[in-house]
């Protein structure tokens, strides 16, 4: 890891990984640490105002995104991992470049500037853009034999209003398998997880939920690794009479290759446990 | 000049007629706020066919963008549908039309709440004024109070019960709200939204 030089990142963790997710967040914060990437945690950032605040008012959606951009320094991309978290933030950058007035008045509200040309990433395009060579070199354990769905839910490369932006197709994929993990792309890797409604509503969405894992299943796939700490949680709480896999957030997976130690600690949180699965892999390593 | 009198005096043309501005159709309205483009739908019904949550609508995507095309307003913005669209996109990435359809969905349920009907899914709303009114007080969604809260408007505590348990007992849900150090200076000014009028 010496041989790398440490990168700075601010990073903006959402109301998802701080809390219900905080093993999501302490996986990443391992594997981001072992690769040398210093995720510097946003200074007193808010939520992203997320579907309620988009569903309630745009003032209040766009004036809460744009609260945490005039708190990122300059001279550093702010990584996401969030899906949904990155969606907004990106979509009140754009809505700011094209409204100097409303930038204006925000900027004078808080008495900081909003910048428009800061880099908004996803943290798997930090590791694609940076990481690689360095999570060549800093694998550990290996994932071979580890047959999993690779679930990006819906957020991930959809919005149509940042089509022209980068998007992630592939990239969870490509960045398991070269830690020789097996992709199973066969299942409902893009069929959404029900998102809120699993709160208002969960007899829509345990339906859902146990036909994404039964496609899994029917794949043959040990486990599904998801790209949103929501999608994560709601695949294992509302599979309630299905087959049951362990669903990982791509951080812990992440995390597990990389040779961290204190994966005990994440996964008493998940509600399928998933250690008689890496029981499994360590033994037939 | 001719001594010609028109036949009824009140008929001269005068110079500027004052005409009342034609309200743009709803269709117009929507679409002009969304920049959806739904006037291209021929009602090929990809949406309705994508859509995971079709079966808990009252009118698949493709026929709201019909009530809307015939400015059919009411049925329009109090409709289901446009409260169990989480805005996944797949609708939106499947039209051959390139028609944005969940920001169709998005642009009704603001003009509902902006307008103030009766809401068609009325758990929905309760819960996201109650995500709102965690981010008002906290700057961050505190999950628990929102639940409790949210139990608390809708009278179900029993239903669900088991999940929130485990929760718990996964220590999945925080007691006590992580939060933004002066959210009253710097977030509560941002709630100055129509919808705390009504509620």
């Amino acid at each position: 890891m010496n041989a790398f030089e440490t990168l700075d990142f601010s990073y903006f963790p959402g109301c998802s990984l701080a809390t219900t997710a905080a093993e999501s967040n302490r996986s990443m914060m391992e594997a981001a640490r072992i690769l040398g990437l210093n995720l510097i945690e946003l200074e007193d950032w808010n939520c992203c105002g997320s579907s309620s605040a988009q569903t309630m008012c745009k003032n209040l959606s766009l004036g809460m995104a744009a609260r945490n951009l005039s708190l990122a320094p300059a001279g550093r991309p702010l990584v996401a991992m969030c899906p949904r978290c990155l969606h907004y933030l990106r979509s009140a950058q754009q809505c700011l470049k094209a409204d100097p007035e409303t930038r204006a008045a925000l900027e004078e509200k808080w008495g900081r500037p909003i910048p428009t040309d800061l880099e908004i990433i996803h943290f798997m395009e930090v590791l694609v853009r940076y990481g690689l060579d360095r999570l060549k070199a800093n694998a550990r354990r290996s994932l071979k034999g580890l047959r999993f769905v690779p679930y990006y839910g819906c957020t991930l490369a959809r919005p149509p209003r940042l089509a022209k932006e980068k998007y992630f197709q592939g990239e969870m994929e490509n960045i398991l398998t070269a830690l020789g993990a097996e992709a199973v792309p066969d299942a409902l890797m893009h069929r959404c997880c029900g998102s809120f409604l699993s709160a208002t509503d969960p007899e829509i969405v345990t339906p859902l939920v146990q036909e994404i894992i039964g496609s899994a299943v029917a794949a043959k796939a040990d486990c599904l690794v998801t790209a949103c700490a929501m999608c994560q949680l709601n695949l294992e709480i509302r599979n309630t009479n299905g087959a049951k896999i362990p669903i990982f957030h791509f951080s812990e997976i992440l995390a597990l290759a990389l040779g961290a130690n204190d994966y005990e600690r994440w996964f008493v949180r998940h509600l399928v446990d998933p250690r008689p699965l890496i029981q499994k892999l360590s033994e037939a390593a | 000049m001719s001594q010609v009198q028109p036949l009824i005096q009140d008929f001269v043309t005068p110079e500027m007629v004052e005409a009342p501005k034609p309200k743009p159709s709803l269709a117009a309205a929507v679409n002009e706020r969304s920049g959806s483009g739904l006037n291209r739908c021929y009602q090929c019904g990809a949406c309705a066919n994508g859509c995971p949550f079709v079966q808990a609508m009252d009118y698949t995507p493709n026929q709201v963008i019909r009530l809307v095309q015939f400015g059919r307003r009411q049925e329009a913005l109090t409709c289901k549908t446009i409260w169990v669209c989480v805005g996944c996109h797949t609708c939106s990435s499947q039209c051959p039309m390139g028609i944005d359809i969940a920001a169709v969905m998005d642009t009704l349920r603001l003009m509902a709440v902006e307008e103030g009907v009766v809401i068609g899914k009325p758990n929905i709303i309760d819960f996201h004024e109650e995500v709102l009114r965690s981010l008002e007080k906290y700057g961050r969604a505190h999950k628990l109070g929102i639940m409790l809260g949210y139990k608390r408007q809708t009278g179900r505590w029993l239903k669900d019960l088991d999940v929130g348990l485990k929760m718990l007992a996964k220590r999945k849900l925080d007691l006590i709200p992580s939060r933004v150090r002066d959210a009253n200076q710097e977030i509560a000014g941002l709630f100055t939204c129509y919808w705390r009028e009504s509620a």
